[in-house]
């Protein structure tokens, strides 16, 4: 494979770059009054982008997938679903972006240019099939998500949660680089398709505390129980716009990421590998639903319940099958649309003045005074909670299927079974919303765009979701079987 | 396609739900007339479905059939207890709707819209043919349930809804697990094929228990009922009328369509089980509404009561004893109805449902009285009114495979006569001492209304039982000779008696 071809198979990433210098430049040239148009241009950066792929993954010879720069990325159907998802995710953040800054008179033009790195990493994680790849994609991608989260300077919070990100996000970097520093040391290779056929048979103590730490850094990206502790203060802490972003895009980067790895790096390793997933994905269940049910702050309930359903995507992945991983991307594309509609209904909580409100008491008969964005968020929290006829119960039953399928029952039966407790805090929120008697703070009518992506999403979750089936469903099988 | 030539039972689906939207953008009063109009349609649109309907032809009809979702199938296709059921619901829903007429006044676009959609929901869960849509739409009737006893419920509202919805998700989604394994097992999510697969008699147990853990919550059985009197004394009454009404007959619903049919041998293996927790039932909860003090509460035990009759009489593996279950559930269907649209006509007068605070009714109120005396006596089961029918038979199924369950059940009979006749008594007769009592004016043509066609109804399967027998009869008999090999033993061992030589001397005699 020459170069050329290496670099026509990463063109997203290029293109993606060179937008954002451009878009730096500008920002930097033209100052603070850049940053609507900047904005826009990264848009449509993204949606280029997003062209790009599909040119791509449609082009016949590359219909199988194609490796680069000496196997250190690949572009394969499994990356470019992912990456389809983590732009449509960016550009919806950043369609909702300029009205929440603008209210605090605190935007600027870096915003779409921070996102528009983060995705040119999130491009890379998700590619990625060689431990360096892997982490340089992850540290991109890291590093301008902690300047997003501490993005409003001069809120205490926000740059609280920035430093927050920061050291425990420093310390997973530091385990997942030992980590792949010792399975190094004993596969002779960071390549995973090296790393998977060296470390075949029984796992010896090195490269078994290697592996651990490897997962360990992941679990901590993907926010999973025990790595968790970041997410309920950052997402509370950082602007919500950005709290959407590290709720959707980041977070499909990583899940997909982990699952490459653990599907071609430690494939044959299922035994060593499964027992932790298993544990990480009950233990998110669990505690993603006892923690979320005395929160009082609606950003903190849902990083809780961000938690909670990364459990569920990690049963798909438990079951180690095609149909498993499959089930999982499923399940994401879902996530994305559910956590980014309630992230929405979040944004426009504002008082008369247009400040932006967090707490659960003030969403108290919000059914009374904004019906439509009430049934938004209801429809949200339904299908969260995995309640049918709402499309967030399909996520559910693919990975239970899978991990039925896979004979892993008493896992289906446990997750399930905790999935009820999640339900709890959902159904709470649903009761403050309809139930109480309202508050009164929230009387302010959305924007447009607003409105129009709560309806947008709202309608994907909705019953009307189950017809995207056989579309969706052909998409995440062919993604998931390019893995193995 | 079917017998009409056109996708009905569709079409008795996306009706009301169109409805329902359209009922989220209207006024009160719009809402109203629409939502009424709707479940009248729908009322008709049943009616034209059982006329249709052919009796003794093939078991399933007016299916229909279109793979929309990939895994699974927009499914559907009713036999004749199908029916029945799709038949109480449109007939109870104009009724509901009329009973919240006047006493529901706040958002009321939303609650007729909750209460179409709940409609659509009930017909579907009856109709689906495949175990998935089945699945989806058993658990979708939490979502409007929870809200029209959360918005519009009483005092308190939050923790019934809380429990009840928490409770009856517990007990399904273990059951979405053992479909799943069903499906990869069998090959297929198609139910009628899944009626006739096997399964192994070892997965059956575990099945059988998953399946369970949800019908018996839904139905409710004794010890799971707990979320029922709070449920049906926080809704609002015609909440308490669809609950009682249709929402529990899926429970006797999923263990006639699922457990029995698909797991015979589990069936029989936990005959005990059923037995014995439903015995319990009977006198447990019949003494436990003999004391009650809130006439919903006593109503909804005496639910639990008969819901333990129709469990009895499903698991006695026979003819009668099935065909009894499915008419005591149409039958409570319709008397449970009437029996909260009776509290629910003196609560809207008195807004207290403390049976001390009445009466003496029968003085001022005798139209009242009477229809509430004719529904006391169904419930309780009088020969003439649907109660008895259903009771009589699944009482003589059982006394076939068990005379000493049968003896225990039958104690319900005289207990569901001490606590609804003590009931009686102390609402309607005795001395009219409270003023404001006195004051209560009659039923209007409004109540009426609503009372007089379930009053029908009851009578109607009271005296001529048949014309709800002869729908159901083909398909009892194929559910009787599915699970026939492994239908237990009876207790009673027969014998015929030796003729006796002096009869047969005194017979010739006569002869000569």
């Amino acid at each position: 494979m020459g170069i050329g071809n290496s670099l026509w198979l990463v063109s997203p990433e290029v293109f993606l770059s060179i937008s954002s210098l451009i878009l730096l430049m500008i920002a930097a040239w033209r100052g603070e009054k850049s940053a609507r148009l900047v904005t826009i241009l990264a848009a449509a950066a993204l949606f280029g982008a997003s062209t790009l792929l599909m040119v791509l993954a449609h082009l016949p010879e590359f219909k199988d997938g194609a490796s680069a720069f000496s196997d250190q990325y690949r572009m394969d159907a499994f990356g470019s679903t992912a990456k389809f998802l983590i732009y449509v995710a960016a550009i919806i953040c950043l369609m909702v972006a300029p009205r929440f800054f603008q209210s605090g008179g605190k935007y600027r033009p870096e915003y779409p240019v921070l996102i528009l790195f983060a995705c040119v990493g999130m491009g890379m994680m998700v590619s990625a099939t060689d431990m360096m790849t892997l982490y340089i994609g992850l540290e991109l991608n890291s590093l301008s998500s902690y300047v997003l989260a501490s993005f409003i300077r001069t809120d205490v919070r926000s740059s609280e949660a920035g430093l927050k990100y920061f050291v425990l996000g420093a310390l997973a970097s530091g385990m997942l680089l030992f980590g792949i520093s010792l399975v190094y040391g004993f596969a002779g290779s960071t390549s995973f398709a090296v790393i998977g056929e060296t470390l075949s048979g029984d796992l010896s103590t090195g490269p078994l505390i290697g592996l651990v730490l490897v997962l360990s850094g992941l679990a901590f990206k993907i926010s999973a129980v025990p790595f968790h502790m970041w997410t309920p203060d950052v997402y509370e802490g950082a602007p919500t716009p950005v709290s959407a972003f590290f709720a959707s895009a980041p977070k499909v980067a990583a899940v997909a990421l982990t699952a490459r790895v653990i599907i071609e790096a430690f494939g044959g390793q299922t035994s060593a590998w499964q027992q932790i997933i298993v544990f990480v994905a009950l233990a998110s269940i669990i505690l993603g639903a006892v923690g979320a049910i005395g929160q009082q702050n609606i950003k903190r309930l849902l990083a809780y319940s961000s938690i909670n359903n990364v459990g569920f995507m990690l049963i798909g992945l438990a079951a180690g099958t095609a149909q498993g991983v499959s089930a999982m991307m499923f399940y994401l594309a879902i996530y994305v649309a559910m956590t980014l509609g309630s992230f929405v209904c979040v944004l426009e909580m504002r008082d008369k003045d247009g400040n932006p409100l967090e707490s659960l008491s003030s969403l108290a008969g919000l059914s009374q005074s904004r019906p439509g964005l009430a049934a938004g968020l209801a429809i949200f929290m339904f299908s969260l909670a995995g309640i049918p006829p709402l499309f967030g119960f399909w996520g559910k039953f693919l990975v239970f299927d899978a991990a039925v399928a896979a004979g892993m029952l008493p896992l289906a039966v446990i997750g399930i079974a905790a999935s009820v407790i999640g339900a709890f805090y959902y159904i709470k929120v649903v009761k403050i919303i309809y139930f109480d008697d309202p508050s009164g703070e929230i009387v302010v009518t959305g924007h447009k765009t607003e409105n129009g992506l709560i309806a947008l999403m709202a309608l994907l979750v909705s019953p009307l979701g189950y017809l995207t089936i056989p579309f969706v469903a052909p998409i995440t099988a062919a993604a998931a079987a390019s893995l193995f | 396609m079917n017998q009409l030539d056109f996708p009905i039972l569709s079409l008795m689906m996306g009706l009301p739900m169109l409805a329902a939207i359209i009922c989220l953008f209207l006024n009160a009063q719009a809402a109203r007339w629409l939502a009424l109009l709707t479940t009248f349609v729908m009322f008709i649109l049943g009616v034209i479905l059982w006329a249709n309907y052919d009796i003794g032809g093939p078991q399933w009809q007016y299916v229909e059939r279109a793979d929309l979702f990939g895994n699974f199938a927009w499914a559907l296709g009713i036999d004749g207890i199908s029916m029945m059921l799709i038949m109480l619901t449109v007939f109870l829903m104009p009724i509901c709707i009329g009973a919240s007429w006047e006493s529901i006044q706040t958002r009321v676009g939303e609650y007729m819209a909750a209460f179409l959609f709940m409609e659509v929901l009930m017909i579907g869960v009856f109709a689906a043919q495949d175990l998935f849509l089945f699945y989806i739409l058993f658990e979708a009737g939490l979502i409007p349930m929870y809200l029209i006893i959360g918005i519009w419920g009483g005092a308190n509202r939050i923790y019934a809804s809380y429990k009840f919805f928490l409770y009856t998700l517990l007990g399904s989604v273990v059951m979405l697990i053992a479909m799943l394994w069903m499906v990869q097992d069998a090959g297929t999510s198609d139910i009628p094929t899944l009626l006739n697969y096997d399964f192994a008699p070892e997965a059956q147990t575990w099945l059988w228990l998953a399946f369970f853990a949800s019908f018996a919550v839904k139905m409710p059985m004794w010890p799971f009922h707990t979320w029922l009197p709070d449920a049906h004394v926080q809704a609002p009454t015609a909440g308490s009328v669809i609950l009682a009404g249709v929402l529990l007959k899926m429970g006797g619903y999923g263990f006639l369509r699922f457990s029995l049919p698909m797991f015979p041998e589990a069936s029989e293996q936990f005959i005990w089980l059923i037995f014995a927790l439903s015995m319990v039932a009977v006198v447990y909860t019949s003494l436990v509404a003999l004391v009650q003090q809130d006439m919903k509460k006593l109503i909804a035990y005496s639910s639990v009561a008969h819901m333990a009759i129709v469990t009895l009489g499903l698991f006695a593996f026979n003819r009668q004893g099935i065909e009894g279950a499915v008419i005591v559930m149409l039958s409570h269907g319709l008397v449970s109805a009437a029996l909260f649209l009776c509290v629910g006509v003196i609560y809207d007068r008195l807004h207290t449902r403390e049976i001390d605070r009445y009466g003496g009714l029968a003085s001022n109120m005798p139209k009242y009285a009477i229809l509430f005396m004719l529904f006391t006596m169904a419930s309780i089961g009088l020969p003439g009114t649907s109660g008895f029918v259903g009771e009589f038979l699944s009482l003589i199924g059982l006394y076939k495979v068990n005379s000493w369950v049968t003896l225990v059940a039958a104690t319900g009979i005289i207990l569901g006569a001490a606590y609804m006749l003590y009931l009686y008594r102390r609402v309607a007769f005795g001395e009219l001492v409270h003023e404001d009592v006195k004051a209560m004016p009659d039923l209007s043509l409004r109540e009426i209304s609503l009372l007089a066609p379930i009053a029908a109804a009851v009578m109607w399967m009271g005296i001529y039982p048949e014309s709800f027998m002869a729908p159901i009869r083909g398909d009892v008999g194929a559910l009787v000779a599915r699970i026939d090999r492994a239908a237990p033993e009876g207790d009673a061992h027969l014998k015929m008696g030796e003729v006796k030589a002096v009869a047969k001397d005194h017979a010739e005699g006569e002869a000569h």
